[in-house]
């Protein structure tokens, strides 16, 4: 059986796969990450404002995006987001967003649903007298976020907020329902352009496997480093 | 915005002959329901037994649920169903392998059995969380009264443990059938599929999508009020959720 296979089809096609797959994949874990946790930050402290409204624009927001499937809101984004930046750019016809501003707005408004969860128990974490120590030395609402409560939030929270990274990490794949370059897209397209199905996704699946391995190992060494300061 | 709003679309007839574009809605969120369902049981029946084998005293059970975990949790649920789907039928014995490929709704199986693994990892996580947030005693209690391991724990630690992770396992159920749209890329029929035919078919990209998205939120709160109620009815008084 594995004599009918050309293994050599995955060293021929590396440049393609790393420099132009992977590049697209890290570059969308990367900036989703960053963008989603500063807007999944923002949403939980609208959530705990004790502003009803806002804490249920906050709700409402973080349960739609997790009741849906990201296949779903990744076609949604996909076809709304035209519409949305002709509306905002007053043009007369919906624009044209390319492939990696699509499915980055994507990620980063899908995933800052889960990071939202993830900073709001963050926050939550921090005992009270703290903020009200904050606010009783005179610092405002955002002074005591910026110095006091945040800082310790995400401290207490980094590894829970990587774990959530590294399923970006994996989610990113679905981009694929899109026809998009990325990691397994370049494997997909190699696969169907030279027949060689199972040759390129066992060593797609081995690609992922590794670098999430190493990377869940990596949140569990720092949990554990963590765990031992606190 | 110069969408044109058609929300008559649902009740016109559909090119694919078999009614209207809300019966093919409709045929799909059955088939998410049933793919659900069966990854479901897979999911909760594989990931129990690795979740248990995580917290057995035996090295070798324990290295083998480490590692079960970490094959189905470190690779995209989308790379899994194509290993599942492309790869495993040529990996086999060819006449096995033709068998595969031949078999009618190979998507659904391929979906219901690949996103139950991928699930169970996740379940056996929860179970072996669940069973390790147990005092001590209480496995020390039931091997002193004379049970054997099994015994203990058919009738001590997993009673209480799933009822711990109810919770957690109602979230991971909503996930499950979340994930059931990924099998669209190898071909299965479900809501999120039909959704998007419909869109190709009519051009109303945002009434089938609005319409799929409301039949999701629908399953959600479905299956969150159901859980509910069997948390309640489960539930031991004067005990962790009980009254």
């Amino acid at each position: 059986m594995i004599a009918n296979f050309d293994f050599d089809v995955i060293r021929r096609s590396l440049g393609y796969l790393f420099l132009d797959g992977m590049t697209f994949t890290l570059m969308l874990t990367g900036l989703a990450t960053f963008g989603g946790i500063i807007w999944g930050t923002l949403i939980a402290m609208m959530r705990l404002s004790g502003v009803w409204v806002l804490s249920r624009i906050a709700q409402l927001y973080v349960d739609l995006m997790r009741s849906l499937p990201l296949v779903l809101v990744i076609f949604w984004f996909y076809f709304l987001v035209p519409y949305i930046g002709q509306w905002l750019t007053g043009a007369s016809r919906p624009i044209r967003v390319g492939a990696f501003e699509s499915s980055l707005l994507t990620f980063t408004l899908f995933e800052a649903a889960y990071y939202a969860e993830i900073m709001r128990a963050g926050i939550q974490s921090i005992s009270k007298g703290q903020p009200a120590a904050a606010s009783a030395l005179g610092l405002t609402y955002w002074q005591t976020m910026r110095y006091v409560v945040l800082p310790q939030a995400f401290r207490n929270m980094l590894p829970v907020l990587l774990t959530q990274t590294i399923v970006l990490f994996q989610d990113t794949s679905l981009v694929y329902v899109l026809s998009i370059t990325d990691f397994l897209g370049a494997a997909s397209k190699v696969a169907q352009r030279d027949g060689r199905l199972v040759e390129m996704y066992l060593f797609a699946a081995l690609v992922y496997f590794v670098i999430s391995s190493i990377a869940s190992f990596g949140v569990r060494r720092l949990q554990a480093r963590i765990a031992i300061v606190r | 915005m110069n969408y044109h709003w058609n929300w008559h679309i649902f009740f016109e007839p559909s090119p694919n002959g078999t009614g209207t574009y809300l019966d093919m809605l409709l045929s799909g969120l059955m088939v998410t329901i049933v793919t659900s369902l069966a990854a479901w049981v897979i999911a909760l029946a594989t990931g129990a037994i690795v979740g248990v084998m995580r917290t057995l005293p035996s090295k070798v059970a324990n290295f083998f649920g480490f590692c079960y975990v970490e094959f189905f949790r470190n690779m995209p649920l989308l790379v899994q169903l194509f290993l599942w789907f492309f790869v495993l039928p040529e990996l086999l014995p060819h006449a096995w392998g033709l068998w595969l490929k031949q078999l009618p709704n190979a998507p659904f199986y391929t979906a219901a059995i690949g996103t139950g693994l991928f699930m169970s990892a996740r379940v056996a996580e929860q179970t072996r969380a669940g069973i390790n947030s147990l005092p001590r005693g209480q496995k020390m209690a039931a091997t002193a009264l004379g049970l054997r391991t099994a015994q203990v724990y058919r009738y001590v630690l997993l009673p209480i443990s799933f009822r711990i992770i109810l919770p957690p396992l109602t979230s991971e159920f909503l996930s499950t059938i979340k994930n059931t749209s990924v099998a669209l890329t190898i071909g299965l029929i479900e809501l999120t599929a039909e959704a998007r035919a419909m869109q190709e078919f009519s051009f109303q990209v945002f009434e089938a999508f609005t319409a799929a998205t409301v039949l999701y939120l629908l399953i959600n709160i479905v299956v969150v009020i159901a859980m509910h109620f069997v948390e309640r009815r489960v539930a031991i008084p004067g005990y962790i959720s009980g009254k």
